[in-house]
């Protein structure tokens, strides 16, 4: 069942963002299973070695992107960005990678993928709190995820009648509309689940293991 | 689309499933995280584990268990039982549990809500309420009990359904302690009148028999997600058999 795990030192070093809100350990503990190195932290060090970065998410945007600058982790989650190591947002990590969010409309995201994040449809339940099937491109991220079921639980996700934050959309599901599950910027390693993967069993799993891929090829190249 | 959410509950104690949980091929039928793995192969969407052990100690082991589910079982999982303060919270939630679910001690102090849902989101704070029947004694004809159905406490339980979630609950588990354990289908009056006043997920709970009840408890109920322990535990049927069970009553399922 569990994946060998024998040639740990050539797996990517990732680094889990810690800014000290929420179940941040379910993310890390299913980068661990799928064997690769996962560390909670805040140490711009650790960040800048990392071979790819993860930015997990629970909770309200503002409450998160307050956090961030809290910890220090804002500056530099947009180093990650600049520095090009892939860099994967889930949930309200995925929210603040935006430019804003109608949760806390003062509140500056990272402005990492354009657009932003808006309530879902009052015609249905919010939160969605409920496994949900994917339709996907063809993107690497996705590989093999479409028709799968994957958890979620949110209330907001990025604008999808904006044609900028479509053009980034490589995954969807449908909650009284069309709701950008993943998102995957055209230029930069920059990735999203709106969804747990880390909560989404073999499907989730899945996903975390395509991101360890693009990982694991940045680590090949830093190797070279 | 709404999904329906199928949820197997275990009671632990000490660390350990508890109460009969009865499948052939365990290796130890009372260690939570294989049989976690089994739910979670057999297509559970959730899990709820209530600690129903009672000692400080007890606790601690209900942490460490939570840190071996989440180390190995990759679905949302609940804890509740005895937790009391937001510290009990955090301690279940940064050992990897999703969400903590309180019961007596909301009722006890109903700011404990609110306390949870703002220091971790509202997403992972479940109230749990076990209702029994006693007309005339509330409005609705429905009594918030707690102590495990044992003491009524003369609130309502529609009243406080509608006021824990204005509190900050993101979701309710409702338990009917008359149907509980009589295998006889869920309250459906009392799950459709909760239903019908609050906004955040209902889970209907309490006198699954077989199957066949589950999708009342959605159809009939209004309920979002159906919690079930029995049927499960001794083999009767597994969650692959009610997911096709609420699919032949009409409604959408992950398929297992």
């Amino acid at each position: 069942m569990k994946p060998d795990t024998t040639n740990v030192a050539s797996e990517p070093r990732l680094a889990v963002l810690d800014y000290g809100i929420g179940n941040l350990r379910s993310a890390q503990k299913a980068l661990e299973y799928l064997g690769a190195e996962a560390q909670l932290t805040a140490d711009p060090d650790v960040i800048e070695q990392a071979d790819g970065v993860v930015l997990p998410g629970v909770g309200a945007f503002g409450a998160s992107i307050e956090a961030l600058h809290r910890t220090g982790l804002f500056e530099a989650a947009i180093e990650v960005a600049e520095r090009q190591q892939p860099f994967l947002g889930i949930c309200v990590g995925m929210q603040m990678m935006y430019e804003g969010s109608d949760e806390s409309p003062e509140t500056v995201g990272l402005g990492l993928l354009p657009g932003r994040v808006t309530w879902l449809s009052e015609s249905v339940k919010r939160p969605q709190m409920q496994w949900n099937q994917l339709s996907c491109t063809d993107h690497q991220l996705v590989k093999g995820l479409d028709g799968e079921w994957v958890y979620f639980v949110h209330s907001l996700s990025p604008d999808s009648s904006d044609p900028q934050v479509m053009e980034n959309a490589i995954a969807t599901a449908n909650y009284g509309g069309t709701v950008v599950a993943a998102s995957a910027s055209k230029t930069q390693p920059i990735y999203a689940t709106q969804f747990h993967p880390e909560k989404s069993a073999k499907s989730g799993l899945a996903l975390l293991a395509n991101f360890i891929d693009s990982c694991r090829q940045e680590h090949a190249n830093s190797e070279v | 689309m709404q999904v329906v959410r199928v949820i197997p509950c275990l009671d632990v104690a000490d660390g350990r499933v508890v109460k009969g949980v009865n499948f052939v091929d365990l290796r130890d039928a009372g260690d939570p995280v294989e049989l976690a793995a089994v739910y979670n192969e057999q297509g559970a969407d959730e899990l709820v584990f209530l600690d129903i052990g009672a000692t400080h100690e007890g606790r601690d082991t209900t942490v460490a268990m939570a840190a071996a589910v989440a180390e190995q079982v990759f679905i949302p999982f609940t804890i509740g039982g005895g937790i009391r303060s937001v510290d009990d919270a955090r301690k279940l939630l940064r050992a990897g549990a999703d969400k903590v679910s309180i019961n007596s001690a909301a009722v006890a102090r109903p700011e404990l809500v609110t306390e949870i849902a703002e220091e971790f989101g509202s997403q992972c704070c479940v109230v749990a309420i076990d209702g029994r029947r006693s007309p005339g004694a509330t409005d609705s004809g429905y009594e918030v009990f707690v102590a495990g159905g044992r003491t009524g406490t003369g609130q309502d339980v529609v009243g406080w359904a509608s006021r824990v979630a204005e509190l900050g609950a993101g979701e309710i588990l409702l338990t009917s302690m008359d149907r509980d354990g009589t295998g006889d289908g869920f309250d459906h009056a009392m799950t459709q009148a909760v239903t019908d006043v609050v906004n955040v997920p209902v889970i209907a709970s309490g006198g699954v028999g077989s199957v066949a009840d589950l999708a009342g408890g959605v159809v009939k109920g209004g309920a979002d997600a159906v919690l079930a322990a029995t049927i499960f535990h001794f083999g009767h049927a597994s969650v692959a058999d009610a997911k096709t069970a609420l699919q032949s009553a009409g409604l959408t399922v992950r398929p297992g």
